[in-house]
């Protein structure tokens, strides 16, 4: 069991070939947990051109990587990419295995963890290994994160987790060439039993949540569409980006581009200013790991409150501008 | 003539725990039991498809203890036809793995009491409780069938389901044979209700029971605690970030003006036009 001590990294990529940000924020805590397990920190790539993510991962820290390519591996499939991993998995026997917890990690991870028979530990926003057994304790929330787990699999190799987008920082970025692995292995098109018939993005609107430093976000409490136009102006007032809550996008008032959340975007701002969001789970999932949390709520009892580091308790209509005119005062002084 | 197997789970309403601030740990007591809403969505979607094909048949599937059996029939009182229920002590502690294996198993165990092939297996995408969304590819592993999770609605085309789901750029519609899996999260409408004649109905309708014996080629390794390959360590309550700065009371002026204070003074907003 375990031949090998190397710690895997999923680089996930878009369809454009450049990896998503969590595979690179999951070189920062790999790092540090595969010398613990005495191991390599490799990462592995499976796209229609492996070169961009393959070089993304050198510079963020990783010793190796592993690389499948592929046309079949343009689009995202269950079937070609659980092939196409856990092919590798058995021809290199690593000792644990990370993925991003992307729609596209959760759908392939268990997948993968049930061809091989081994243990997976979903959703995990800390990492550590324990002392006496050497495993790795995956931890995370459950209950609607009323309650943190430590989920061990202590006789599977390989220990696999998916984590929560967000959570981690990327590493510095240092350029430097390592070992690359290329992998030969084709998944006929053919035997995908899925197949895309329209994919419908968001067009027009880009809005770079993942990159904000300052994010305000709209929630139910906004009332109507026009709640936005406030939002709008004191995030452009203060250099931020506007988020949105999942009601608000839901109920039409805002794009999906906006959203934060379980199925939206996961932020790690500096500063996230919630207004009129009431702090469900599935929102406070992506975006927990921010800096400085601002809580503007006319219901004092609105969980945002648990979390927040700052807040006003009132109505956002009547707080919102008054705030911007005193930091205004302030910082014009 | 198409026959489709909803998976459900009984979870407690997670919304309405809460933590004992004396003893760190979750009130569970008095927490009502529910059918896991994501689930509650899957029951719906293969609702749909039966609302345009008469002929389909919905089976529920549940594993759980014998009191699992009320979220049961509540799926019998809202659209499903017939209802199963895996229940024993052999079963208790599975992780998502174990899980998926004994429903894979029980599904057989459906098809052939039933003379019956499932062409559709709809799943909620998570449960409320464990939030893992692990087990509904788990299943269709198990099975060597194709998923799509993340399903917001459906339709049957000929010889293949198309089906929109959620992504994170928005939205794509994929088309996948049968049989198949598919998860299923919120959609912009609410599920129907349970109606009364049904409701009345299904009191008296008469559940099958599956337990460990009836899944001849099971391997009993593989499930329970025991055959969990992740175990549970250990559990603790979130610390909620003590010490905020809330202004609760007094003028929202004056409040404004304290925090707007704070902001500047610990640099957190540096700039303003």
């Amino acid at each position: 069991m375990g031949a090998s001590k190397d710690l895997w990294v999923f680089i996930e990529t878009k369809t454009d070939n450049t990896p998503k940000n969590v595979g690179l924020e999951l070189l920062n805590p790999g790092k540090r947990l595969a010398a613990e397990q005495g191991g390599k920190l490799v990462a592995v790539v499976i796209a229609e051109d492996t070169s961009i993510a393959a070089k993304a991962a050198g510079d963020y820290g990783a010793d190796s990587v592993i690389t499948i390519e592929g046309p079949e591996y343009k689009h995202y499939s269950t079937d070609a990419h659980t092939a196409a991993f856990t092919y590798l998995i058995e021809k290199y026997d690593p000792l644990t295995v990370m993925i991003g917890a992307t729609g596209n990690g959760r759908d392939l991870a268990p997948r993968i963890s049930g061809r091989i028979g081994t243990g997976l530990t979903a959703d995990c926003t800390e990492l550590s290994i324990d002392e006496q057994t050497g495993c790795i304790a995956w931890t995370r929330p459950a209950f609607g994160g009323n309650i943190m787990a430590v989920i061990f699999c202590a006789n599977h190799r390989p220990q696999m987790g998916t984590i929560r987008p967000g959570v981690f920082k990327k590493p510095a970025s240092q350029p430097k060439d390592i070992e690359i692995i290329k992998e030969s292995f084709s998944f006929d098109p053919n035997k995908i039993r899925t197949r895309i018939v329209e994919i419908m993005e968001e067009v027009g609107e880009k809005v770079d949540l993942e990159g904000a430093e300052i994010i305000v976000t709209g929630g139910r409490g906004l009332g109507d569409a026009a709640g936005f136009d406030l939002i709008r102006s004191f995030a452009a007032s203060i250099g931020a980006t506007v988020g949105a809550s999942r009601a608000t996008v839901e109920e039409g008032w805002i794009s999906h581009a906006h959203q934060v959340g379980q199925t939206g975007k996961s932020v790690a701002p500096k500063v996230y200013i919630a207004c009129g969001v009431s702090g469900a789970t599935q929102h406070v999932a992506g975006m927990s790991s921010s800096e400085t949390i601002i809580a503007i709520n006319k219901d004092p009892n609105a969980w945002i409150f648990n979390l927040a580091d700052y807040g006003i308790v009132g109505d956002l209509y009547e707080v919102i501008p008054l705030l911007e005119k005193e930091l205004k005062a302030k910082l014009k002084a | 003539m198409k026959n489709i197997l909803v998976c459900i789970k009984q979870v407690p309403n997670t919304q309405e725990i809460s933590i004992d601030p004396e003893t760190n740990t979750l009130i569970r007591d008095g927490v009502e039991s529910i059918v896991n809403p994501y689930d509650g969505y899957a029951l719906e979607a293969a609702a749909r498809l039966k609302d345009k094909d008469k002929d389909i048949k919905i089976y529920a599937l549940c594993m759980g203890p014998p009191q699992a059996e009320a979220a049961l029939r509540e799926c019998l009182s809202i659209s499903a036809d017939a209802a199963y229920l895996a229940s024993d002590k052999f079963f208790a502690g599975s992780d998502t793995l174990a899980t998926s294996y004994i429903l894979s198993e029980a599904i057989k165990k459906i098809e052939s009491l039933e003379s019956i092939k499932f062409d559709m297996i709809f799943c909620g995408k998570q449960a409320i409780d464990g939030d893992t969304a692990q087990v509904g590819p788990q299943i269709a592993e198990c099975l060597d069938i194709p998923q799509i999770t993340y399903g917001l609605t459906c339709e049957c085309k000929d010889d293949e389901l198309y089906v929109t789901k959620e992504t994170e750029d928005g939205k794509e519609i994929l088309a996948i044979k049968f049989p198949c899996v598919v998860t299923f999260t919120k959609p912009n409408f609410e599920p129907r209700l349970a109606g009364a004649k049904r409701r009345f109905a299904a009191k008296k309708m008469e559940i099958g029971q599956i337990g460990v014996d009836m899944l001849d080629g099971i391997d009993r390794a593989k499930i329970g605690l025991k055959g969990s390959p992740t175990q549970v360590r250990k559990t603790f309550v979130p610390q909620v970030k003590k010490g905020g700065v809330i202004f609760k009371e007094g003028s929202l002026e004056e409040s404004a003006s304290k925090l707007a204070g704070l902001l500047v003074e610990n640099k957190i907003v540096v700039d303003i036009e």
